[in-house]
């Protein structure tokens, strides 16, 4: 799950990070008087989306008075704007965060991640803070380090002490600097996050060191324990059937094709996918019912497939383990009872019982085309587009 | 032999009384498999299944002589009861839970690392299918029958992409040694080259097939042991062709973050290692099937 630049900020505030004094709003005049009540003669207006790369589409204002900053905050509000992360289809801007300027003298970058090869948690620091820390690893690999920490003892005071002596900071800043560091740690172990990226960290003329900029993402498996971070979900930032579908615990991604897919397991419906690509045709969605594939699970799918107005073939896919064939038949058959389907559907249906649920479907009145294997499945899928 | 379970390996699992581990634990048994006994805390002295209850790991280990464990305890309580196996004694662990914080993972693999490598448990998962050796033992959720009794060892991230699988290996008449599910999850316990490693020392596997997917390093780690260490073939499909960047596809390891995580990628380096490449899912059978022939293998 992710969550926006200001939350992403007040979490590491929380954890002793220093930030630059700011404040959310909903309006122009809100941002007008907040940007009074900061006080000053500069203000940052920036727009909370689930992005980064915010810059570069404009949703980022550099404003002299608290008029331009309700001017900036009324020409942002309600926009969409896309960016390179977001898909054409671009986020929504409902809320917008104001803030002092900061004069800076160094930008620095700081993640923090999982590593999959060591299975542990990776540091990654830079002192090109300000690029995307892809831009950084392919112009500067040179100025990125890496260290990886035990969690069994967490990240120590010295280790954090070697990556600010190593970001080059002055050494009458190294205290505040590790603790910073050890902040932004201690946000991603207690908060169960699987990212923290401060970029840029910056040391201001004033010699501070703040987050300027926040990005956090949190493990969803975790959720069950961090109430906290759960209420921070902002569903406006999320494809709407991509939320209809994880509030009834479907795994569902959203694509650009035209065919619908209903398939059990992540794999077997990421290995229908690119038979539907190989076959000539783009997957609508990303859709796993779970292994169960339970009559329930069935029509609900059905219920999110055909919310989708880019789809106009279904392709059902289910490989019946331990739930047989001929019970995810009966599940089909219900849940056509309930909802209409306008659009060809392909089912291939394979594993325990397979006999039976064939029979099952040919006998009842479902119009639909009977596939053998995965590759005749999609074959037909894409021939049905006509 | 088949590798990891065999047909007399003493099973407990764990989360037994549950209703799902009830469920698969009967599946397990009608199947052959040698439970012993099941472990749900507080409820240790009944009877469940005609089996044995304990309250703790350590005491069912005591009692029966298990070595084997199979787990479905809830997410929450998952990765305290993997510890639990592993500071009992128990030598493989499968964890068929899914749902397990990545967290918590960390500190289960960091906690493992304090048994010495004679004592270390082996971890299979989780979010994962399980083990089968057809014919043997089952420890794990798949329907047991469409594997048929052979001589390819089948490991793969995704369950019912291992049932597809083994159903085209067996329209074909091609058996299976052992096949193991090792979970969709970014970190999990066995990788890919770990099982490679037991396949190629187990006399009765002749080929294997790695069925892999987007996301992380461990396919390809798998593909460089093979061509430094195998004498076996090894044939691979690798799921996600059309996954696009940085989405998590269903399993929360399915993620394409960094260069060499797409199918694309993943395909081409493996290519260079030297294992041949199921061109698409419908033809993994086949691709075995080939790869056995031109070998001399069939």
């Amino acid at each position: 799950m992710d969550i926006h630049e200001y939350q992403a900020k007040k979490i590491l505030s929380d954890f002793g990070v220093k930030i630059p004094t700011g404040g959310i709003v909903y309006s122009p005049e809100n941002a007008e008087n907040k940007a009074r009540e900061i006080g000053g003669s500069k203000w940052v207006v920036k727009a909370q989306i689930h992005s980064g790369a915010r810059g570069k589409a404009g949703g980022i204002i550099i404003c002299n008075s608290p008029h331009e900053v309700a001017l900036a905050t009324e020409k942002l509000l309600g926009k969409k704007l896309v960016t390179n992360q977001t898909g054409e289809e671009g986020k929504i801007v409902n809320r917008i965060y104001i803030e002092e300027a900061t004069d800076i003298k160094h930008e620095l970058y700081l993640g923090l991640v999982f590593d999959r090869p060591s299975e542990s948690i990776m540091v990654v620091a830079s002192t090109e803070g300000g690029m995307s820390v892809e831009e950084i690893s392919k112009d500067k690999p040179e100025s990125i380090m890496r260290l990886k920490i035990d969690v069994a003892v967490g990240m120590r005071k010295f280790q954090a002490r070697e990556l600010a002596f190593g970001l080059g900071i002055e050494t009458e800043l190294i205290s505040k600097a590790t603790d910073t560091i050890r902040g932004c740690y201690r946000a991603f172990t207690d908060l169960d996050a699987t990212m923290v990226e401060v970029n840029p960290l910056v040391i201001s003329k004033q010699n501070e060191i703040l987050a300027l900029d926040c990005k956090m993402s949190f493990d969803n498996n975790a959720l069950f324990r961090m109430n906290n971070i759960a209420e921070l979900r902002d569903k406006s930032q999320e494809n709407p059937n991509e939320v209809y579908a994880s509030d009834r615990g479907m795994n569902y991604v959203s694509l650009n094709g035209n065919i619908g897919n209903i398939i059990n397991g992540a794999g077997l419906a990421m290995a229908s996918m690119d038979m539907i690509k190989l076959a000539g045709g783009e997957p609508a969605n990303f859709l796993d019912v779970g292994g169960g594939a339970t009559p329930e699970k069935i029509v609900k799918a059905f219920k999110l497939i055909s919310m989708d107005t880019k789809v106009k073939v279904i392709l059902v896919n289910i490989f019946a383990g331990i739930n047989r064939c001929d019970w995810v038949a009966e599940g089909i058959v219900q849940a056509l009872s309930k909802i209409e389907i306008k659009h060809p559907l392909v089912i291939r249906l394979a594993g325990t019982n397979v006999e039976k649920g064939n029979e099952i479907l040919k006998k009842s009145n479902i119009n639909y085309i009977e596939a053998s294997t995965l590759e005749d499945a999609a074959n037909k899928a894409v021939k049905a587009l006509g | 032999m088949s590798i990891i379970i065999h047909k007399n390996t003493k099973i407990l699992v764990q989360g037994f009384t549950g209703k799902i581990g009830s469920f698969h634990a009967e599946e397990m048994i009608k199947y052959g498999s040698n439970v012993v006994g099941g472990v749900t805390p507080g409820k240790g002295g009944i009877t469940h299944l005609n089996l044995p209850v304990f309250n703790t790991v350590k005491e069912a280990v005591d009692q029966t002589g298990a070595s084997t464990s199979i787990l479905f305890v809830p997410p929450a309580f998952a990765a305290d009861s993997v510890m639990e196996a592993a500071d009992a004694g128990i030598k493989t662990c499968v964890a068929i839970t899914d749902g397990i914080p990545s967290h918590d993972m960390v500190k289960i693999k960091r906690f493992m690392r304090r048994y010495p490598k004679d004592k270390k448990m082996g971890l299979v998962g989780p979010n994962c299918a399980g083990i089968i050796s057809p014919g043997k033992s089952m420890l794990g959720i798949m329907p047991g029958h469409i594997y048929k009794e052979g001589k390819i060892g089948i490991v793969s991230r995704s369950g019912t992409l291992g049932y597809e699988a083994a159903q085209q290996l067996k329209d074909l008449e091609i058996g299976v040694s052992t096949s193991v599910g090792i979970g969709g999850d970014p970190i999990n316990g066995s990788s890919f080259s770990d099982i490679i490693e037991k396949f190629e020392n187990d006399d009765e596997t002749i080929a294997v097939l790695m069925i892999g997917e987007i996301g992380g390093p461990q396919e390809v780690e798998a593909g460089q042991f093979a061509k430094e260490n195998m004498s076996k073939p090894v044939i691979a499909y690798i799921a996600g062709l059309t996954a696009p960047k940085g989405r998590v596809m269903g399993h929360a390891g399915a993620i394409v973050s960094a260069y060499g995580e797409s199918a694309i990628e993943k395909v081409e380096l493996l290519k260079e290692c030297g294992v041949t490449i199921s061109k698409n899912p419908s033809v993994m059978g086949e691709t075995v099937k080939k790869v056995l022939v031109e070998n001399n293998l069939n």
